[in-house]
């Protein structure tokens, strides 16, 4: 390693590690005397850490070279943000229905981990996980089963291409008039909304292979299937993770707010809702943490997954 | 390639240049034709649902009934669980024309209410996602500690947050307008700005070395390079993000107490089990979606044209 390099991590750990000293200070415990204003001391420390902060960020981003050094100027911003959080609100009293400070979001995360693991249960492996697997599964399908009908796919796709400008979400109501109050209602909330982005990205992705190849496989005499299974599917891989990776978001938006339109007792966007209405809030937040620490987690696993089946391709080469 | 497969023809058949008739006869009756079929499918779909409530409340219980009794009973339901087209377009129609405009009875008034604060969180959005994306591209800081959380925040389900700017705009003082155009502006803003950072990069390096010998301040590289050459990366993605508002506005209106716009129209036909009430709520909202994005897309024709049409 170089020495900026070295440089620019110890002078982070360090500020980081000096900056945890202000919570000795009571105003940063909450812990002041009721009319007790914080004090010189602690906003003199405040504004040095405040300098500190930008100053780390600043070294650590000014550096070229290792690919993980990009991660850790945003991981190193990410936890001086958090920081901050943390003293701020608490140091100026926030009320907690505005904003709870990050500890408290974590220690209701801990106290309510068996209720926010059955609402994990009820809308993401259920709803979610099924509703995006059929909706992508169904959309795949019709697109491969409309490779052959030109007709069709002129009829299809304008209409299938106008539905991502479409609420769709707002069918909820009628899912759950439909399917009652569980899942079901859901998962077709989000199998309506994951269907049409996979049908146009597998569409698209069947027509991604070049003229060359495909030239090839013809005076190969290749039939229909094997020009489709072995250049013309593999061709359109990167679509169709694309589309996975749109669908797993939608899916988990589609869940969530179809929850807000009733749902039983347990789920992340009943558990969202009712606990804003009673002003319960970081419940609501370490909820919204599951959610999006889901939601992220989903998307790191497909970017894995299109590296293993789709490693020969450009743009997962380049990486 | 005249010996091309079926699967082929689409692509080829595009280098003969067909006449107007032609165009239209290929592009515009396979969609007329779906749309019949989805059309026929949906009256199948409304006798079949509404099959069972029709024999059990409509069909007289003593006397035997024939088939298309059962089909027109299912055709014209009080509260049918899949109303039919033609009811649907019906009360869509007279909730457009018996009721003034003021009226919460019109679905105009409810379009009015959820467009105008679509429009002001995607104005907001665009906003703060151009400056956001212009101190990005000048701040090598930023782009290196911000930008990659903005990107991450793509995979995340921003709209669960909804609820809790409710709570904190409606503790701070903020009613009406102000919270679900908060809602829209910041679904609109993450798209923009990550287009936004791809288009300001995306001219040459010849080009703005080119500015850098005509000695042009980093503001003249901006005004005169770098967004024109953004151009094309911003309109998809203010479809996008209009889109995204919509949803965001609708979602909004929720647990406002269902006042008023298109998403409290949606609730209030869900607690009354007034079906067909959402329904036409629900293609309301489908043609304003159209109409947003149409109106940017119209937008992006005008401005492209402007500059030569071939960016």
């Amino acid at each position: 390693m170089k020495a900026p390099l070295v440089k620019a991590l110890v002078f982070a750990v360090c500020s980081l590690a000096g900056a945890c000293l202000v919570f000795i200070h009571p105003a940063a415990q909450g812990a002041l005397p009721e009319g007790d204003s914080p004090g010189f001391l602690f906003w003199g420390a405040t504004l040095v850490i405040a300098a500190l902060a930008v100053q780390s960020v600043r070294r650590l981003a000014a550096l070229d070279g290792r690919r993980w050094l990009g991660l850790a100027t945003a991981a190193l911003f990410g936890l001086w943000v958090l920081y901050f959080w943390q003293l701020l609100v608490v140091a100026f009293d926030v009320p907690r229905v505005l904003l709870p400070p990050p500890g408290l979001i974590l220690q209701s995360l801990g106290e309510h981990s068996e209720v926010l693991w059955g609402d994990f249960v009820q809308t993401v492996l259920k709803a979610v996980l099924i509703g995006w697997g059929l909706g992508s599964g169904l959309g795949f399908a019709v697109a491969v089963a409309i490779d052959r009908q030109p007709f069709l796919q002129r009829g299809l796709l304008p209409l299938a291409s106008l539905t991502s400008t479409v609420p769709l979400v707002a069918v909820a109501p009628i899912a759950v008039m439909w399917f009652g109050f569980e899942w079901p209602s859901k998962a077709a909330v989000v199998v309506l909304m994951t269907f049409f982005p996979m049908m146009v990205s597998t569409l698209a992705g069947l027509k991604a292979s070049g003229k060359l190849e495909r030239e090839l496989m013809y005076s190969y005499a290749a039939s229909y299937t094997r020009t489709l299974l072995a250049l013309r599917l593999p061709s359109a891989l990167p679509f169709i993770f694309g589309a996975l990776k749109v669908n797993a978001t939608l899916a988990l938006i589609g869940a969530i707010v179809a929850e807000f339109f009733g749902s039983p007792t347990a789920g992340l966007g009943f558990r969202i809702s009712t606990e804003a209405s009673r002003m319960n809030m970081p419940l609501v937040w370490s909820a919204i943490v599951v959610a999006a620490v889901t939601g992220s987690l989903a998307y790191a696993v497909l970017v894995q997954l299109e590296r293993r089946a789709a490693f020969w391709h450009p743009s997962v080469r380049g990486k | 390639m005249k010996c091309a497969k079926p699967w082929q023809t689409a692509t080829m058949t595009k280098a003969v240049s067909p006449g107007t008739w032609q165009r239209l006869q290929r592009d515009v009756v396979p969609v007329l034709v779906i749309l019949l079929g989805v059309v026929a499918l949906w009256y199948v779909g409304a006798v079949w649902m509404n099959a069972a409530g029709a024999i059990e409340r409509v069909l007289p219980s003593d006397a035997p009934w024939t088939w298309p009794q059962l089909v027109a009973a299912t055709m014209d339901m009080q509260r049918p669980v899949l109303p039919t087209p033609h009811q649907v377009a019906k009360d869509f129609w007279s909730s457009l024309v018996d009721w003034p405009i003021d009226s919460p009875r019109n679905l105009l008034f409810h379009v009015a209410v959820t467009a105008e604060s679509t429009l002001w969180g995607f104005v907001l959005g665009t906003l703060l996602g151009l400056v956001l994306a212009v101190l990005i591209v000048h701040s090598r800081t930023l782009d290196r500690a911000l930008l990659p959380w903005i990107v991450a925040s793509q995979s995340v389900p921003v709209l669960a947050i909804a609820p809790i700017v409710l709570v904190i705009l409606g503790s701070l003082g903020f009613s009406g307008v102000a919270p679900k155009a908060v809602i829209a502006m910041y679904l609109c803003f993450f798209p923009v700005t990550v287009a936004m950072v791809q288009g300001l990069r995306s001219p040459q390096k010849i080009e703005t070395e080119m500015l850098h010998t005509y000695a042009a301040s980093p503001w003249q590289a901006l005004w005169l390079l770098r967004l024109p050459a953004s151009l094309p990366f911003l309109f998809p993605a203010l479809r996008v993000g209009i889109a995204a508002g919509l949803v965001g506005a609708m979602v909004a209106e929720l647990p406002t107490g269902a006042v008023a716009g298109l998403g409290a129209r949606l609730l209030t036909g869900s607690y009354y089990g007034n079906t067909v009430q959402i329904w036409s709520a629900l293609v309301m909202s489908a043609l304003l979606g159209l109409a947003l994005t149409l109106a940017v897309a119209g937008v992006e024709k005008l401005v492209l044209s402007r500059r030569g049409g071939q960016v």
